[in-house]
C-alpha cells in the first residue's frame, strides 16, 4: 500500500476495485465504512454484488477483465471535463501525451458497450474520484490475477496521477494483500528477481554486497517465478523441488497438470504445519512450526513490520529457521543463527530500507518501511513529493480481452475468490470448528435465470468443467453474480477450484489468469 | 497452572491485526483482540477470534516422515535431514545447480523467509526462488 489503513478513514472519496474487502479483510473494510460514515462517496467495481458492493453509494458492475477499460473510459471522461490535476501532471508526471492519445479512444458509449456498465454511472464515478479532495484507489487480486494483470494495476496508477491522488495523506493507490505476510516474503527477496528489500539482482553492486555477506557465489541471472517452475519440470529442467509451507496442489492454477508435475519429480522436499495434497507427492515431509510457535516479524499490508512472538513451545520440536539452517549446513553451507532477532539484524543490515529497525523497536507497535536510521520514524505513506523513479510514468495502456472467453462449449463465465470464514486453500481454517461449521462444503454461485434454465434447484449437487478439469459443487442460487457468470470459492482442496482456472500469465508479473475463464455446468450424473 | 497472555500478529490476512493469544498450561485456550494494534484497536473477524482453534488441533505433523515403498514413515530429524540433504547434493552433483528449484510461503515470518532464499541462492547459486504472491 502507498498509504495506510487508519489513512483511508479521512478520505473523501474511495474506489476499491476488484477487491471483496469485508471478506477477505474484515477490518481493513471497517475503515471503508468509517470512511462512509464520515462522509466519503464509496464506490466499489465488481463483477460481482458483494457484500461491499451492496453498501456503496455507486456499485460498478463491470464485466469480467475489462478493467482496463472501465479505467480508460473514467479517464477519457475525466480529461474531457477538465476534471484533471493539471499542475501535478506538469510537476511530478512524464508521458502524458501518449496516455492523452489511448484514453481518447475510449469514449463513454464504447466505454460501456464494453464493460457492461451504463454511461451515467461510468460519469458520477469519474466525477466523484477526480473532484473530491483526496481520494483513495483500493484494490486486490481483483485486479492481478488476470492474464493483464500489470495493465491493470498500470491503469490505477495512471487514473491516480492524472488525479493527483498520490502522495498526499488519504490517497494513493492501495494493494490490500490477502495472505497475512506476502509484503514480508517480497521485502525478503523470496522473488526471482530481487534480493532483500527489492534490491535488483542485475546490478551489480547489489550482487556483490550479499556475495561478501553470506561468503557465496550468487548469480546475477533471473530465476523462474513459481507457475512456470511447473512448465520447467514438466520439461524435466527441474529434477527436484523444495516447497516451504505452500500447497501448489491445490493453489495453483490447472491443478491436473501441477500432480503431474510433482509426479515427474525425483525429489519433492515439503515443510508444512499439515499434511496437504502437495505433502502426499513428496519424498520428504518436514513438520513445521505454525505463527504462534514463532519468534519473528510479519511484513502487513500498510509495510509494517510486526511481531510474532511465540505463544508455546515448537510443536515439531525445533524452530523453522532452525531446520532451514541444519539443512544448509548438512549441505556443506554451515549457518549459525541463534535466534529470530539474529537473523533480522543480519536481514537490517543489508537493507536499506529496513537498515533502522530492530526488535527493540518494533516491540511496541511496529514501524513502517522505508526506515533507514535508528532514530527514522518510519513512513506512513509513499511518494510524498516525489516518486521512487523520480517523475511519475504514465504508461499508455489498450484494453485486451480475457485469455479465454466463453463458447458454445463452455458457456459461463467463471470466477473465482475467498469466503469469509476461509483462507487459501483451508489447511488452517476448515480445521477451525468454528469456521468449518459455516461453509462445510463447496458452493458454485448461479444466477436463478441460469439455474431456472439449466433445472438446476438450489443446494443440488452440479458439475462444473472447464477445458482442463471437472469439479463437483453444491448449487447457491443468488443474484450476486450475474446471468451468465458463476463464481466457485478456492478453498476446497477435494473440489478445487483450480481444477477449472486457466494457467495464462500476465506477461511481465506471470501471475495466473485466476479470475476468469470459461465453463460448462450440468446436473451430476 | 500457569496462565500467560502473548501479544502477537494475526496469521491469516495482511491487515495485520494484533491479537493476544491466552495459554494455559502450554494450552492455547482463547483469542483475543489488542487494542494496542495499530491497524485493528481492538477489533478483529471471525477468523482471528478463532485462530487458536487449529494450532494444537490433532492433525498437524509432528515428526518428520520419508516415503518407503509408496508411503510415507515417520523417522526421526536426524534421518530426514541426512536424507534430504543428500538427496539435494545428488541432483545438484549429477543434473546441476539449476535442477532444483524453491517456493517459499507468504505465511512464514521475515526470518524464515529470509533463510530460505538465502539458503537456495547461497547454496544453489541460482535464483529460482519464489513464492505465492500471485495466488
Ligand atoms: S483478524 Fe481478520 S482482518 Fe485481522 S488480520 Fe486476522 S484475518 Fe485479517
Amino acid at each position: 500500500m502507498t498509504n495506510s489503513f487508519k489513512e483511508l478513514e479521512s478520505a473523501n472519496c474511495i474506489l476499491a476495485i476488484g477487491t471483496n474487502t469485508t471478506v477477505a479483510h474484515p477490518i481493513g473494510s471497517m475503515r471503508l465504512m468509517r470512511a462512509k460514515s464520515n462522509g466519503a462517496k464509496l464506490i466499489v467495481a465488481d463483477p460481482r454484488r458483494t457484500q461491499i458492493a451492496s453498501l456503496a453509494h455507486l456499485h460498478i458492475q463491470h464485466r469480467l477483465g475489462t478493467d482496463v477499460a472501465l479505467i480508460n473510459g473514467l479517464m477519457h471522461i475525466i480529461y474531457k471535463n477538465g476534471w484533471h490535476n493539471q499542475a501535478f501532471i506538469e510537476e511530478r508526471t512524464e508521458n502524458f501525451p501518449a496516455l492523452a492519445e489511448v484514453i481518447e479512444q475510449f469514449p463513454p458509449e464504447r466505454t460501456s458497450e464494453i464493460t457492461g456498465v451504463p454511461v451515467d454511472q461510468l460519469k458520477q464515478a469519474a466525477e466523484w474520484y477526480s473532484r473530491s479532495e483526496s481520494s483513495a484507489i483500493c484494490y486486490v487480486l481483483g485486479i492481478t490475477q488476470h492474464s493483464t494483470g500489470t495493465d491493470n494495476v498500470k491503469s490505477l496508477a495512471n487514473l491516480s496521477m492524472l488525479c493527483g491522488q498520490i502522495g498526499r495523506p488519504s490517497t494513493g493507490v492501495n494493494p490490500i494483500r490477502g495472505q497475512n505476510n506476502v509484503q514480508g516474503a517480497c521485502d525478503m527477496g523470496c522473488l526471482p528477481n530481487v534480493l532483500p528489500g527489492y534490491q535488483y539482482i542485475t546490478v551489480p553492486e547489489n550482487l556483490e554486497k550479499f556475495a561478501k555477506a553470506w561468503n557465496a557465489k550468487l548469480s546475477p541471472t533471473p530465476g523462474l517465478t513459481m507457475v512456470e517452475q511447473i512448465d520447467a519440470i514438466l520439461d524435466g529442467k527441474f529434477k527436484g523441488l523444495v516447497v516451504f509451507g505452500a500447497n501448489p496442489v491445490t493453489s495453483y492454477p490447472d491443478v491436473n497438470r501441477v500432480e503431474k508435475a510433482m509426479q515427474a519429480l525425483e525429489f519433492l522436499l515439503v515443510m508444512d504445519i499439515f499434511p496437504t495434497p502437495t505433502s502426499a507427492f513428496a519424498h520428504v515431509v518436514l513438520p513445521a512450526c505454525s505463527f504462534a510457535e514463532s519468534d519473528g516479524t510479519y511484513s502487513s499490508s500498510e509495510r509494517r513490520v510486526q511481531r510474532v512472538r511465540p505463544a508455546i513451545p515448537p510443536i515439531p520440536g525445533k524452530a523453522n529457521w532452525e531446520t532451514l539452517q541444519e539443512l544448509s549446513t548438512r549441505m556443506g553451507y554451515p549457518l549459525k543463527y541463534t535466534c529470530g532477532e539474529d537473523i533480522f539484524n543480519e536481514m537490517a543490515s543489508l537493507t536499506p530500507a529496513f537498515g533502522g529497525m530492530s526488535f527493540a523497536r518494533l516491540n511496541e507497535k511496529g514501524l513502517c518501511w522505508p526506515c533507514p536510521t535508528a532514530d527514522h520514524p518510519g513512513t506512513q505513506y509513499l511518494h510524498q513529493g516525489r516518486f521512487s523513479r523520480g517523475l511519475g510514468m504514465f504508461n499508455a495502456i489498450d484494453y485486451r480481452p480475457p485469455a479465454e472467453a466463453p463458447d458454445k462449449d463452455y458457456p459461463f463465465w467463471l470466477t473465482t475468490g475467498t469466503l469469509f470464514t476461509h483462507y487459501l486453500t483451508g489447511t488452517m481454517t476448515r480445521r477451525c470448528p468454528t469456521l468449518h461449521h459455516e461453509n462445510p462444503v463447496v458452493e458454485v454461485e448461479i444466477n436463478p435465470e441460469d439455474a431456472q434454465r439449466l433445472h438446476i434447484e438450489a443446494g443440488e449437487e452440479i458439475q462444473a468443467t472447464s477445458r482442463r478439469g471437472t469439479i463437483k459443487a453444491r448449487a447457491l442460487v443468488t443474484t450476486k453474480v450475474r446471468p451468465g457468470v458463476v463464481f466457485i470459492p478456492l478453498h476446497y482442496a477435494e473440489n478445487a477450484a483450480n481444477r477449472l482456472t486457466n494457467a495464462a500469465l500476465d506477461p511481465v508479473t506471470k501471475t495466473p489468469e485466476y479470475k476468469v475463464c470459461a465453463v460448462n455446468l450440468a446436473k451430476s450424473a | 497452572m500457569e496462565f500467560r497472555s502473548v501479544l502477537t500478529t494475526c496469521p491469516y490476512c495482511a491487515v495485520g491485526c494484533n491479537m493476544l493469544l491466552q495459554v494455559l498450561d502450554d494450552q492455547i485456550v482463547s483469542t483475543l483482540p489488542a487494542k494496542t494494534g495499530p491497524s485493528n484497536e481492538g477489533s478483529l473477524c471471525i477468523k482471528g477470534w478463532n485462530v487458536h482453534e487449529f494450532v494444537q488441533h490433532q492433525d498437524r505433523l509432528t515428526t518428520p516422515s520419508l516415503r518407503q515403498n509408496d508411503s510415507l514413515k515417520a523417522v526421526t530429524w536426524d534421518q530426514a535431514l541426512d536424507h534430504a540433504a543428500s538427496e539435494l547434493t545428488r541432483l545438484k552433483d549429477t543434473y546441476g545447480p539449476e535442477s532444483v528449484a524453491f517456493v517459499g510461503s507468504a505465511r512464514c515470518t521475515n526470518e524464515e523467509t529470509y533463510v530460505f532464499q538465502k539458503f537456495a541462492r547461497a547454496v544453489f547459486g541460482h535464483n529460482h526462488v519464489d513464492h505465492c504472491a500471485r495466488l
